[in-house]
Order: C-alpha cells, then sequence, then structure tokens
C-alpha cells in the first residue's frame, strides 16, 4: 500500500486503498445521484400515464399537432452527442489530452444544436396557440368542452421538454467547465474521472428523451391525422 | 482490488459507432412505425423500442457492461423503485371504475 500521507495524486486521495477502489466509488455515487433522477422524472412519467390513460383521444390529436419528424432528426441529435461523449470518456481512457477537449466541444455543439430547435419547437407552439393557460389557447379537431384535457397534454409536454431542457443546460455548463479543465491538461489515464461521471449524466439525459420521443410525439399518430 | 489499467475495459470506435448506427435506425424505425395502426400495440412497439434503445445506452455507452456487481445492483434497483413507483400508481388509477363505491 502506498504511503499515502506523501503521494497524494488527484487519483488516489487520502482516504481510497488504491486508484481503483477511488474510481469504483465515484461512479457508484453517480449512479446513486442518476436513480434519485430517475425517481425524479418518474413522477412525471406516472402523471403523463394516468392522463393518457383517461383522455386517450385527446392526448392522441394532441400528439399529432407536433412535428414528428422534427422531433426524430433532434432526437438523432441527442444521440450524435452520446457517441460524442462516449468517444470524449474513451480518450481519458487513453490518455489522449487534446482527443478529451476536441470531443468534449464535438458533445457542447450537438447539445447546443438540440436546445436551439427545441427552442424553435417551443416558439412555435406559442404561435399555434397551444400553449395551457393562454386565453386563446385553441387545439384543432378536439371538442371545446375537451380543450382542458389538451392543456393537460401540453402542460404535460412542456414540464417534460422543459425540465429535460434544464438538464441539458446544466449539461452545457458541466461541459464548459471539463473543455476548460481538459484544456489546461489536467485529466490523463490515470485520472478522468469528471469526464466519466460527466459522461453518465449526459447519457442518462439522453436516456430520458429516448423516452419523452415517443411517448410526446408518436402517440396513436394514424388516430390523429 | 486490481490495478486501475486491467481495471479499465476500452472499447474500441467501432463498437460504438456500431451502437450509434444501431440507436439512429430505431428512432427511424420508432418514427415510421407510429404511422401505422397496430391498435393497442403501437404503445408496446414504441416502448420496447425505446427500452432496447435504453439498454443500448446503459450497457455500453454508461459501461454497465464493465461496471462491478455493486453497480449493476444499484441500478437494476432503482428500475425497481421505478416500477414500483408506475405499477402501484396505475393499480389504483386503472380500477377505480371497476367497483363500484358504496353510498356514492
Amino acid at each position: 500500500m502506498a504511503d499515502h500521507a506523501h503521494t497524494e495524486t488527484l487519483a488516489l486521495r487520502v482516504q481510497f486503498d488504491t486508484e481503483a477502489q477511488q474510481k469504483d466509488a465515484s461512479t457508484l455515487g453517480m449512479w446513486i445521484f442518476l436513480i434519485t433522477e430517475i425517481m425524479f422524472f418518474g413522477g412525471m412519467f406516472a402523471v403523463y400515464t394516468v392522463y393518457r390513460n383517461w383522455y386517450p383521444e385527446v392526448f392522441a390529436i394532441a400528439s399529432s399537432s407536433l412535428n414528428e419528424v422534427i422531433g426524430a432528426l433532434n432526437t438523432g441529435v441527442l444521440l450524435l452527442s452520446s457517441f460524442t461523449m462516449v468517444m470524449a470518456v474513451r480518450a481519458g481512457q487513453l490518455g489522449q489530452r487534446k482527443a478529451i477537449v476536441m470531443f468534449l466541444i464535438l458533445t457542447l455543439l450537438f447539445g447546443g444544436i438540440f436546445l436551439g430547435v427545441k427552442a424553435y419547437e417551443w416558439n412555435e407552439k406559442f404561435e399555434e396557440h397551444h400553449i395551457p393557460g393562454q386565453a386563446a389557447f385553441h387545439l384543432e379537431g378536439v371538442a371545446p368542452g375537451d380543450q382542458g384535457h389538451a392543456q393537460l397534454f401540453f402542460s404535460i409536454y412542456f414540464a417534460m421538454t422543459g425540465l429535460h431542457a434544464l438538464h441539458m443546460v446544466i449539461g452545457v455548463g458541466i461541459l464548459l467547465t471539463l473543455i476548460v479543465q481538459a484544456n489546461k491538461g489536467r485529466f490523463s489515464a490515470s485520472y478522468y474521472t469528471p469526464v466519466d461521471v460527466a459522461g453518465l449524466y449526459w447519457h442518462f439525459v439522453d436516456v430520458i428523451w429516448i423516452f419523452l420521443f415517443p411517448l410526446l410525439y408518436l402517440i396513436d399518430r394514424h388516430l390523429g391525422k | 482490488m486490481s490495478d486501475p489499467q486491467e481495471h479499465t475495459h476500452i472499447d474500441s470506435v467501432g463498437t460504438y459507432v456500431k451502437i450509434l448506427l444501431a440507436l439512429l435506425v430505431a428512432t427511424g424505425v420508432t418514427t415510421a412505425v407510429s404511422r401505422l395502426d397496430l391498435g393497442a400495440f403501437n404503445t408496446v412497439v414504441a416502448l420496447s423500442i425505446a427500452s432496447a434503445k435504453m439498454l443500448l445506452v446503459a450497457l455500453f455507452f454508461m459501461h454497465i457492461r464493465h461496471s462491478n456487481k455493486l453497480t449493476k445492483l444499484v441500478v437494476v434497483g432503482g428500475l425497481l423503485w421505478l416500477a414500483i413507483l408506475l405499477l402501484l400508481t396505475m393499480t389504483d388509477f386503472a380500477t377505480r371504475g371497476i367497483i363500484g363505491v358504496p353510498g356514492k
């Protein structure tokens, strides 16, 4: 065992026996955090499930008013950002410092494109009067008495995509910090834990979107049209 | 405990590219299938494809494949709690109309 008091490094803090132990502790800690995030989003998925079961026809019409082609392309952009993120982690494993910076910047770029498209889609909802609570709210093809249920769909849509986008914005902040640190040469093959756990976070946000996309955009499209 | 080099499994770029392509194809398929009328199975297919994509991301991009047993246990445990949240909520909402409430 190393003489801790004299050899403390980023990869081996005094409280750990080995570098592997420290890394395992970091990974486990991040996963525990992600589990709390799963439960956090889980409550919203439960709300969605209940209301979709209560008002299936209105939800089908409301879902079909979203542009699924833009949604699918944006899903692709987010998946690409997950790919570049895992490549950044791989560059960390190999200790390729320039590659870490490059892949983190690419991830930031794709994440930014995703958020930009999301902003465009939200703006479209304002122009179409599909904003819940709006006095002029009107969803075509839904009876006047059911407009409130349509508002419910858009409330859930904005809450869930908004919360997802908030996580992306936080992710962008994390990426910017990592890019600065990586550029200074802080990470190496023996210590790239921040890149690794940030990767877990980024992929988690990706997984949430993987479920949001079909649940919000693709409900019974054949009925809605 | 093993040393870090032995501990870290480094996947090839080819593996990650294949996973990315599989994820992109699955996104295209789920979008295309949503236009077909499969009755109640539209939701089943959409959620199955989403779950398959989640597994690919978790196993490969999030390295669960190479994680230690404790991490795997925590992840499965988390999904179990999510299942309890969703299923027990639905046992209420899905069965409310089945039995009448006395006195109502």
